[in-house]
């Protein structure tokens, strides 16, 4: 081969790089797989893990099922890119095609991306095209009901944010200043509450800005779409459909909004259409959007989705259906409500006693590091720590009342 | 019929998953929730079992190519076998069931893990500082120039508006200046297909932030003045950017922190070899020079006696990820590593050997626009009258992925060819020896290519016209 090239020697063809890196990379000596993966298993024997977990707050301890796995390790979909060559990638396209059919299924609104990288920077991006669409400078009201690890991405990204009175659990939007771009409802917020998305959305169109809703896309088996109750985006963390909590990613972020917004959408976009022949396919469409052709006037820089997370939440979406999905919410929200309603006969405070809430809430307790503490002596991870005295809780429907239980009595004796 | 979607192989009722049974009282929903809030119409999902979830969901695979069925040498991607240690680290249920905001003492070994991987990028860089969060290339860059933006507010120069990128960038670069606040003005080339040196000199000053460089470029060429430019950009108070698309070119044999580079972004999903998935999960960490280290991310990792710690950089920029960005990407990257050790010079090696040796055998019948040596990619244009998105069709009935055609935008007709190092020498022939045959064929025989593929050519402008983006 190198003769073919026409130098002698493999320095040979580094004869142009300048500096050159003439020592040995300081790196651990090359492994075997089995070496590897032996460290591997005692790396994670140092995570603590197989617990029952009551942590939330945007990545939840759901169930997967199993065939999830199996389609997306298919080499096919696990090894191929994103698909440029239309004739040869049908299997991705049709899979982006359905999943942006779910997210517009789920949240009522009709056009749908490929997903961005996660819920926050879903977030993110929608902020951004708040600014575009109403050619306002980026500035967005949000409220103590956001995730606040969203509302720093927002601001990582550029964007201002000014803040809404929050009160009893939800957002007030009876001030909305006039020059915001966007304002931003989560529902179930932060601390687990249904928010008032139509409140949002009446607030923004009084001053032309967009209304954007974050909600969890498990919820929107049992709560209202958001695109009825006047959003005109909505994004969110797509990670309870079946993706592993993994210690944060990859996970995938959805977003979807009205049609009229299209050409200010960012991500990719799949469409229907016909091949030489009138067969119907699948391709990347409305792509004058996008980076690799807009350059620097694209509606955003991002090029890669999360496609094969985004695969996992489709198949995740086929194998539970619309009623495996409601099942899920209903089963995390009685076994919510059912642990809420033993905290609070074992004498603990909700914070927001008087609002309304799915699976996710926060409760009052005296100590909250040292209850968490004795929950992880009993075998439970509990829950997130606020900071001032609440600890917020998320039940999912893999919970058992004997762990709801367990939990209760632990918390209790904690004092 | 059936129709062709998942959701039309259903029928009302059918399910695909059974949930375990409530042990609990079920909570009626119309006495928790407002009226208002209560779902009406449900979503129209599928309603199918789980062999139809399987058969359509294989049936869909079938209809796509990835590396594991076709050689993909797609330019400037890095489609690198994907080892499967790297999955079965990740689906290890000690990582895959660790919630992100678990207590750092019960993530020990996560934080482990990625403590080791800043400090591989570090090595590999030989730049001091690191973080992991970005998640996904345009990501890393972003990242990269809002800490440059970052540095000169904190710096109270409000003199910096630009961002100077030459001709030959990714897409993603000015795109990633525009959402940074900066101006973009595009820099030309010279004959070897670098960055003009000269019209540098002219266009830098005291409104320049950064220089947004890739090397080797997207015409697969080393950056030969990369030492000058950079001492250029210092000399204005600038900063020069590496797009690290194209490490798997360096690696071992060249560190960007010593060729006078401020910032640099990696793809963990190109260089270590984690599968793209069909267009992500990636992951774009960052590696930086002292005077940026403060700005990185919230958080990186920092170890202190035995333990490992999650901290915020003392001016960091803020978070750009939910949680740490892409953990399972960077686990798997993480294992790569270990697999290679130093030996990741040998990876480089065989990358770059693997595409002079494609683009010598393709000379003399596809035109070179540029000579001399390329590194881990190389461009080539077709004979005259021939076009690119022909020859690049025409693959596909030879079982090839094509590579990436009309990028770069500063060469016509232009195929950009990364064949990695993963690929044999009988694999590199085979491809060669379509790429030859192919030009001999008439434009009218090309134009119907593929004829073996799952579809035929599209009409791409229909869907645009006619959008349809959802069942």
């Amino acid at each position: 081969m190198l003769e073919t090239i026409g130098v002698e020697t493999l320095d040979g063809l580094f004869a142009d790089v300048s500096p050159k890196f003439e020592g040995e990379l300081n790196l651990p000596p090359m492994l075997s797989e089995h070496e590897a993966l032996a460290d591997v298993n005692r790396l994670a024997a140092r995570n603590v893990t197989g617990l029952p977990i009551f942590l939330g707050a945007g990545a939840y301890d759901r169930i997967t099922p199993t065939a999830v796995g199996a389609v997306i390790s298919r080499g096919e979909f696990l090894t191929s890119y994103t698909p440029y060559q239309p004739e040869v990638s049908q299997g991705v396209l049709q899979a982006i095609f359905e999943f942006q059919s779910v997210v517009s299924e789920l949240t009522g609104l009709e056009i749908s991306n490929a997903s961005v990288y996660d819920g926050a920077s879903a977030v993110a991006e929608a902020a951004l095209m708040t600014a575009r669409q109403t050619k306002r400078d980026p500035k967005v009201a949000v409220s103590a009901g956001l995730n606040p690890r969203y509302r720093e991405v927002i601001e990582t990204y550029r964007v201002d944010t000014v803040e809404l009175p929050f009160d009893g659990g939800i957002t007030d939007f009876s001030a909305v200043p006039e020059d915001v771009s966007g304002v931003f409802v989560q529902s179930p917020n932060y601390f687990g509450v249904v928010d008032d998305i139509g409140a949002a959305s009446k607030a923004a169109r009084e001053t032309d800005a967009l209304t954007v809703a974050v909600c969890d896309p498990t919820s929107l088996a049992v709560l209202e779409a958001p695109g009825n109750l006047g959003a005109d985006v909505a994004v969110g963390e797509a990670q309870p459909l079946g993706m592993p909590l993994l210690f944060g990613g990859p996970y995938a972020g959805y977003m979807a909004t009205r049609a009229e917004f299209v050409r200010q959408f960012p991500g990719r976009i799949c469409g229907e259409t016909v091949d030489m022949d009138g067969k119907l396919a699948y391709v990347l469409t409305l792509r004058a959007r996008e980076q690799d052709i807009r350059r620097a006037r694209a509606t955003s820089n991002i090029c890669t989705n999360q496609a094969l997370t985004a695969l996992a939440a489709t198949v995740y979406a086929a194998l539970m259906g619309p009623q495996g999905l409601r099942e899920v919410a209903e089963l995390s929200i009685s076994k919510a409500h059912y642990l809420a309603d033993r905290l609070n006969q074992a004498g603990f405070e909700l914070r927001y006693p008087d609002a309304p809430f799915l699976w996710e809430f926060a409760v009052e307790l005296p100590d909250v590091t040292r209850a968490n503490e004795a929950l992880l002596e009993n075998g439970m991870v509990g829950g997130l720590d606020l900071g001032y005295g609440a600890m917020l809780i998320a039940v999912t429907e893999k919970r058992t009342k004997e762990e709801l239980d367990a939990f209760v009595e632990v918390v209790a004796n904690a004092g | 019929m059936l129709g062709n979607l998942i959701r039309d192989k259903g029928r009302e009722g059918r399910r695909g998953y059974t949930l375990p049974r409530s042990d609990v009282e079920k909570t009626d929903l119309k006495k928790i929730l407002p009226e208002n809030t209560l779902r009406k119409e449900q979503p129209r999902l599928a309603e199918v079992d789980e062999p139809t979830v399987i058969r359509h969901y294989t049936n869909l695979s079938r209809k796509n190519w990835g590396i594991d069925t076709n050689f993909y040498p797609l330019g400037s991607c890095t489609m690198k076998h994907n080892p499967r240690a790297n999955e079965a680290a990740a689906a290890t249920p000690g990582f895959a069931g660790l919630h992100p905001l678990q207590s750092e003492a019960q993530a020990q070994g996560a934080l482990q893990v990625m403590h080791e991987m800043q400090g591989f990028l570090s090595e590999i860089s030989g730049f001091p500082a690191v973080s992991l969060q970005p998640m996904a290339g345009a990501q890393g860059e972003l990242t990269s120039i809002i800490m440059v933006a970052k540095y000169f507010e904190d710096a109270e120069d409000h003199t910096r508006t630009t961002v100077l990128i030459p001709s030959t960038a990714h897409g993603t670069n000015p795109a990633t200046a525009a959402m940074a606040g900066f101006g973009v003005q595009e820099i030309g080339i010279d004959e070897d297909g670098c960055v003009d040196v000269e019209e540098l000199r002219a266009l830098a000053d005291e409104t320049t932030a950064a220089l947004m460089i890739t090397n080797p470029n997207t015409l697969g060429v080393y950056e030969k003045n990369i030492e000058e430019i950079a001492a250029i950009l210092h000399e204005v108070g600038a900063f020069l950017y590496m797009d690290g698309a194209n490490v798997n070119a360096i690696m071992g044999r060249m560190r960007p922190a010593e060729a006078g580079i401020d910032v640099m972004h990696f793809n963990l999903h190109k260089t270590f070899s984690t599968p793209h998935g069909g267009g992500g999960p990636g992951s774009g960490a960052i590696a930086c020079s002292e005077t940026l280290a403060p700005f990185r991310p919230d958080p990186v990792v920092d170890e202190e006696g035995d333990n490992y710690r999650l901290v915020r950089p003392e001016k960091s920029i803020g978070r750009l990820a939910g949680f740490h960005g892409n953990f399972g990407v960077i686990l798997k990257a993480w294992n790569y590593t270990k697999m290679h050790g130093p030996e990741l010079k040998d990876v480089t090696d065989m990358a770059v050997l693997n595409a002079n040796y494609v683009r010598a055998r393709l000379k003399g019948t596809y035109r070179v626009p540029y000579e001399g040596l390329c590194k881990h990619e190389c461009v080539v244009q077709p004979p005259k009258g021939v076009k690119a998105l022909d020859v690049a069709k025409g693959l596909i009935d030879h079982g090839f992925h094509p590579p990436t055609v009309y990028f770069p935008l500063v060469v016509k007709e232009v195929m950009l060819i990364e064949p990695t190092e993963t690929e044999s020498k009988e694999t590199l022939d085979d491809f060669v020896g379509a790429m030859l045959q192919l030009v001999e064929r008439s434009p009218e025989e090309l134009y119907e290519a593929p004829v073996n593929a799952p579809t035929r050519r599209l009409d791409e402008a229909r869907a645009a016209r006619q959008l349809r983006a959802r069942w």
